[in-house]
């Protein structure tokens, strides 16, 4: 591990601290902000009050999109604004690009919002960004929301409220789903991160947990994973290994998925054992950690292992 | 997108991995040709994407001309886990000294390639011994850690040779063809100390096919899929009676095992995805209605900017153009739902407040 990822804060990049006098209002650039998706979506990322300060669509350089202006490069985007954040809301064949320029530029989190991005591209991706010291989030992210403050991403903003509890998911949906649960319970969020649905995550769920471990701010984890791959048991490893102190509730979709199938995620595959509901449930069970067998059951459970 | 064996064993033959002679037959009489062609005995080779083909006895040894239209038309017809197999793989019996297990695949949690061998080929690698495992980075494996690899296997003289030569190729194959996995099991040691691939696993990355026009050839998808396809949704067909659609692959897998949980079946999970319009819910409905079994609908939709109102629209329009004609169950969270249960009021259709009353509902609707 090098240093840089170790020291790595999420929040000081995307809120920094309360009595700075840009708290919250972080200038964010968006890749493909004149695209349907990401026109759509800048809109409402302003509306939640994310400061928009720039966005990038190669050839549309000079005009503006709302207010907000369009430059052709990511060069010239962060020159304008020093931002430090991207949302990538360009097509898959133009990711690979539109990540390597982003890091070019010196962004230092960016948030690929991009579907069905090839692995290979994804890979390629996550070593520079790691070279460059930066960090990705997706793809294939609904993305990060701090509710009540902020969002880079597509998640609607009814489901989230401010508070103490930090959710991360594979899955978009059910991150809305679990944070509507717990809001409606009094569990508001801190943060609400999606790791991905895809088989490559630029961060995955260990480093989302180093991201808040030693926060004082952060009263819980929720886990959201789901069948393919082995992000669940590697994770219930770390909790063990590095006596992670907060209480951590987990939920998996996809019990009674048929192996072998793509259950619609790029990532949600089970090969024999590996990827199966089974052997994340009992890693889990190791690690201290009660999985909920649906959304709704993740508030009582969470309230169970505060109370102890 | 897993390949066919011998679809595999093209792609090895395009890079220089050295394959069996063999020969792809479909009726017996090109069966008949490849014995000609091939001579006896020789091996017959059911093409499947299940695994444990071997077990099954999707795998025959066929001694001479006399056994072949018997031997032949068994494979053609049986199926290994519910799959009929698509042609018969001849292929010529090799002079095997030795066995090796030898795949090249994405590691998802170290973020890489990895490669691991055994000297144990031939059966599951779970169960394998002498195993070594390295990483391999994007561009691809250097001929150190090949040579090391086979030095950690035991092996000697002309074959480490050949082994970094074998995996050399492999890996450029898995790089350029963009596989998620290349498993040969096993590889033979010949004899001279070559090494021949006696089978292939390839998986190619879904995603990366818009830039591969050459393999299109090998998709093989149902008229059902590819019309979903063609819409974006992600469509698994299972074989209950109870079709789910929700937005979102995890909302609908959390769907999914919430159905089974109260004693259903689903008989498909489909996930339109991020676009909840009336458009959508009706095409989702129409790629639905064309699976005979499903005999209620479930839907689940979860989002703030989903407009209720539509989805009910596009649930009344299917009704009214006979699209489908079972009872749908829905539980849709979103904006104006009070005014969506109004005009569903009268219809097959009901709205519930949360997933469990709706799911309640659609599997005593099939009890």
């Amino acid at each position: 591990m090098t240093m840089p990822e170790k020291t790595f804060n999420i929040f000081d990049i995307l809120v920094g601290s309360k009595g700075d006098r840009d708290f919250g209002k972080k200038p964010v650039v968006i890749q493909g902000i004149t695209g349907s998706y990401g026109s759509t979506h800048t809109r409402l990322m302003r509306a939640y009050g994310t400061n928009i300060a720039a966005g990038v669509t190669p050839g549309k350089g000079g005009q503006n999109f709302e207010g907000t202006p369009v430059y052709d490069t990511m060069a010239e985007a962060v020159r304008a604004t020093g931002a430090q954040i991207s949302g990538i809301f360009v097509p898959a064949p133009f990711f690979l690009k539109a990540a390597t320029e982003a890091l070019d530029a010196g962004i230092k989190l960016f948030v690929a919002i991009t579907e069905h991005v090839p692995v290979k591209d994804s890979i390629k991706v996550f070593e520079y960004a790691k070279k460059k010291g930066a960090r990705m989030v997706g793809p294939n992210t609904p993305g990060v929301i701090v509710p009540e403050i902020m969002k880079v991403g597509i998640m609607p903003a009814q489901p989230f409220k401010a508070g103490r509890t930090v959710v991360f998911s594979r899955s978009g949906t059910l991150m809305y789903e679990v944070s509507f649960n717990l809001s409606g319970k009094g569990y508001g969020q801190k943060l609400c991160l999606g790791i991905g649905g895809d088989p490559i995550n630029g961060t995955n769920l260990i480093e989302a947990f180093d991201l808040i471990r030693d926060r004082s701010d952060v009263e819980s984890v929720v886990v959201v994973g789901e069948i393919g791959g082995d992000a669940e048991e590697q994770l219930a490893e770390y909790i063990v290994r590095t006596s992670f102190g907060k209480p951590v509730i987990a939920y998996i979709a996809g019990r009674a998925a048929p192996k072998e199938k793509r259950m619609g995620h790029a990532g949600a595959i089970v090969y024999g054992n590996y990827g199966s509901a089974e052997s994340k449930v009992s890693n889990y069970a190791r690690a201290d950690v009660p999985v909920a067998k649906r959304p709704a059951e993740v508030p009582a459970l969470l309230a169970k292992k505060l109370k102890r | 997108m897993r390949l066919l064996e011998y679809q595999g064993k093209e792609l090895f033959d395009q890079y220089g991995i050295r394959i069996p002679r063999s020969h792809l037959a479909h009726t017996i009489q090109e069966a008949r040709d490849g014995g000609k062609k091939l001579g006896y005995p020789l091996v017959l080779k059911s093409q499947l994407t299940v695994g444990g083909r071997g077990k099954a006895g999707a795998i025959v040894r066929c001694k001479s001309e006399a056994e072949l239209q018997p031997k032949f038309n068994e494979l053609l017809y049986k199926e290994v886990k519910g799959e009929l197999p698509r042609g018969i793989l001849l292929e010529e019996m090799a002079d095997i000294k030795k066995e090796l297990y030898l795949s090249l695949f994405l590691n998802r949690s170290k973020r890489c390639y990895s490669l691991i061998s055994s000297t144990e080929g031939g059966v599951e690698i779970e169960s394998a011994g002498n195993k070594v495992m390295v990483d391999v980075p994007v561009d691809g494996l250097t001929a150190e850690t090949a040579e090391e690899v086979a030095t950690k296997l035991g092996l000697s003289g002309r074959t480490v040779v050949s082994f970094v030569d074998f995996t050399a190729k492999l890996s450029r194959l898995v790089s350029e063809k963009e596989a998620e996995l290349a498993e040969i099991n096993p590889v033979a040691i010949l004899g001279d100390g070559s090494l021949m691939a006696l089978d292939a696993k390839v998986i190619i990355d879904d995603n990366s096919m818009f830039r591969h026009a050459e393999l299109k050839k090998y998709e093989h998808v149902s008229e059902l899929e590819k019309q979903a396809e063609v819409s974006g949704f992600s469509l698994v067909e299972l074989d209950g009676n109870i079709a789910i659609i929700g937005n979102g692959a995890g909302l609908v897998m959390s769907t999914l095992d919430m159905v089974s949980d109260a004693g259903g079946r689903a008989g498909a999970f489909l996930d339109f995805g991020g676009r909840a319009t009336t458009e959508t819910i009706y095409e989702a409905l129409k790629v639905i209605s064309k699976i005979g079994r499903v005999e209620v609908i479930l839907v689940n939709l979860f989002g703030g900017i989903v407009r209720t109102n539509l989805v009910a629209q596009a649930i009344l329009d299917a009704y009214k153009n006979n699209l489908i004609n079972v009872p749908v169950f829905a539980r849709i969270s979103g904006a104006e739902s009070e005014k969506a249960r109004e005009m569903l009021n009268g219809s097959r259709a009901k709205l519930y407040n949360t997933v469990e009353e709706a799911i309640q509902a659609a599997v005593m609707a099939v009890k």
